[in-house]
């Protein structure tokens, strides 16, 4: 037995251990993993009708990514440029949305983190109470703002600021909105964290020492924060890139999110294998994106938990 | 000395709130100078500190840095450098970048700080440590890496706050030579803040005793030690054994004051309170245990104390007899170990005798709490 195990278990006792191990296993292999191997599988397997599943035509094949690439057989583009264009706009989307909610969410993180007193406590509090919305009520709530008959529009044409109604809608303003909205919680409170635990005196010692203030944040804060800043861009980026209700509600008639392809493959097409396939290579590509963001800002992966 | 750059503060008052944390503290350090603030935690001083390094603003008062009203300038501006007590080096850059932080900010070439960085860890007794991070030395070494990045900004004035309260005894003796061996090369004015009488007195050139918010008395640590000007300055700095009573006369210099149980005892009045204390006025007599000597038995007079002994011990370099006080807690007697053989006066009267000079006189007033 490894000896963190052992450690684990003389801490529990050995049925306390078992059961918390058990639990744990249960949890990541067969709530996580296994029906994640499952989709695995199933990316790799032509869509067939019940009957003939298990029959001499259920083969392992690459078609259903392939058909991701070149789109159908003897289509009349030789890519797949619709898909493949909403992958790509997906994904940039998301990095602009992690962007827009790091700039956003950092300045908060820090005034929440580096001031004192109990204010401290109702500002947070009023950050989590509207998330005890559901999203879909949040999201047609910025429909409501950002429609042409909407709050902005009533109030920007009746300032006179602009004459016909801006569709924010179209335009995917709103959409943006409200993916930045839906994780900016996810952003602050691992930035919070750690910048909380950054010692003022340090900010202190940099502005005695003569630093401007953006030196500051940029030589003391920021590299202090890089583990919250990590934790919570992986965790926006992740989530806005699969989200589903923010783009179903907010997306404009044209821009379809990648997430919106694979719900039309399992649930209108009804077809498991290729909506399985376009998954997981939204998936990987996510983990790799992720991985490689890492590496270049030199970023552990134990400094994603903090 | 009249090299390097003085600090003046001139009526100055800070509040927080309702709660008043310096009263109108009048304060001229000479520049050059080893200048001490010395008092309990809480008595103001680290506030003081925070005022003259920028990062509070007075609420009444000037703090002049080489005549200069520093009203409105910012920390960043100001030629000072703060050690702060926890140090507050950043753990994430090395030790070379610690030290030439400000010199990064200059817009300073890495050669140019990597030099100067060589040259400071060369004055701090650390050559080829500057690869290191701060954690990776002792505590020792951090104090000294502190010390060099603040003397790296060439401040005119080095403030610190209590840099030597996290080290160990040992060092913190050692530390003490160091930063004073360290001032003196340097030639800047270095304030500092302890509650420490010992560093206090060994480092200082000038020290001030402060008490909840007031200065009680700016002088030298020879001075602040045989001539105090109140009860609290006498009783915080080093150890001391009070006795409480009226005066009964004033001869000149010198009074008579009538304890409770030993007597009417001659004093010599501390310089600041000649001519202010009157008969019949309440006052404190001060001696220090080491300023005793044993008596014939049954000795009277106006420098004779006679009382009960409580208990003894041996320390060493000296022999403590504790006997029951006058007006305080119990009287401390140290007798130096000069190899002479010490009886046991446990539970016996002993007779104490003392110099007149020996005996510093003050208004009553509050004490120093243990």
């Amino acid at each position: 037995m490894p000896g963190f195990l052992k450690e684990f278990f003389n801490r529990n006792g050995t049925s306390m251990g078992l059961a918390i191990l058990g639990l744990v296993l249960f949890w990541t292999i067969g709530l996580i993993i296994l029906p994640q191997l499952s989709m695995l599988d199933f990316s790799f397997r032509p869509n067939l009708p019940p009957p003939e599943i298990g029959g001499p035509k259920d083969v392992y094949t690459l078609e259903n990514y392939k058909y991701l690439i070149y789109g159908p057989e003897g289509g009349s583009q030789s890519y797949n440029s619709v898909d493949l264009r909403v992958f790509f706009r997906t994904l940039l989307a998301a990095v602009c949305v992690t962007i827009f909610n790091l700039i956003l969410c950092y300045p908060i993180a820090y005034y929440l983190g580096q001031s004192k007193g109990s204010h401290i406590r109702i500002f947070a509090i009023m950050l989590i109470i509207p998330y005890w919305i559901n999203e879909i009520l949040r999201a047609f709530a910025l429909r409501i703002i950002f429609g042409e008959t909407g709050v902005l529009n009533t109030l920007f044409m009746g300032l006179g600021i602009w004459d016909t109604p801006f569709d924010f809608i179209r335009n995917d303003i709103a959409l943006y909105a409200g993916l930045g909205y839906a994780y900016i919680l996810l952003m602050i409170f691992p930035m919070y964290n750690v910048i909380e635990s950054l010692d003022g005196n340090q900010i202190e010692a940099a502005r005695d020492l003569g630093a401007p203030w953006w030196r500051i944040h940029w030589r003391v804060v920021i590299p202090y924060a890089k583990p919250g800043i990590s934790s919570g861009c992986t965790m926006v980026f992740m989530l806005s890139a699969g989200a589903l209700a923010a783009p179903q509600i907010l997306g404009g008639p044209s821009s379809l999110w990648f997430t919106q392809l694979i719900y039309q493959q399992f649930n209108d097409n009804n077809d498991w294998p290729q909506g399985a396939a376009y998954a997981i290579v939204l998936l990987v590509t996510c983990i790799l994106f992720v991985l490689a963001m890492m590496r270049l800002f030199k970023v552990n992966m134990g400094d994603i938990g903090k | 000395m009249s090299a390097g750059v003085g600090v003046d503060l001139e009526n100055l008052w800070i509040r927080f709130g309702d709660f008043v944390a310096v009263r109108d503290a009048n304060v001229n350090i000479n520049g050059g100078d080893f200048f001490s603030f010395l008092g309990p935690s809480g008595c103001g001083k680290t506030t003081i500190l925070r005022a003259v390094s920028g990062f509070l603003d007075p609420s009444e008062g000037k703090v002049l840095i080489g005549g200069k009203d520093m009203r409105g300038i910012g920390p960043n501006k100001r030629p000072t450098a703060l050690i702060f007590q926890n140090l507050a080096l950043f753990p994430l850059m090395k030790v070379w970048e610690n030290i030439t932080f400000s010199l990064e900010i200059k817009g300073a070439s890495t050669a140019e700080r990597r030099k100067r960085a060589d040259e400071l860890l060369d004055m701090i007794a650390l050559p080829g440590q500057g690869d290191k991070l701060p954690s990776e030395l002792s505590g020792g070494q951090r104090q000294r890496v502190a010390i060099a990045r603040a003397l790296c900004a060439e401040p005119d004035v080095l403030l610190l706050d209590e840099p030597l309260s996290a080290l160990d005894l040992k060092l913190r003796q050692h530390m003490r030579t160091e930063l004073r061996e360290i001032q003196q090369r340097v030639g800047i004015t270095f304030i500092y803040i302890t509650h420490d009488q010992g560093e206090a007195l060994t480092m200082s050139d000038n020290i001030a005793v402060m008490r909840a918010g007031v200065i009680d008395q700016i002088a030298d640590g020879k001075t602040i030690y045989n001539d105090p000007n109140t009860a609290f300055a006498a009783s915080f700095v080093g150890e001391n054994n009070v006795f409480r009573g009226k005066i009964k006369q004033v001869m000149g210099n010198e009074a008579l004051i009538s304890t409770n149980r030993s007597g009417d005892l001659v004093a010599r009045i501390s310089t600041a309170n000649q001519g202010k204390l009157n008969e019949g006025d309440d006052a404190m007599m001060f001696i220090r245990p080491e300023a005793f000597a044993i008596a014939a038995d049954g000795a009277t007079g106006d420098h004779f104390v006679t009382a009960r002994v409580n208990h003894e011990e041996f320390e060493g370099n000296v022999f403590n007899i504790f006997t029951e006080g006058d007006g305080g807690k119990e009287i401390k007697v140290s007798l130096p170990n000069l190899g002479q053989s010490f009886e046991d006066h446990t539970g016996q009267n002993i007779t104490l005798e003392y110099e007149t000079r020996n005996a510093v006189l003050v208004p009553a007033g509050e004490l120093a709490a243990e």
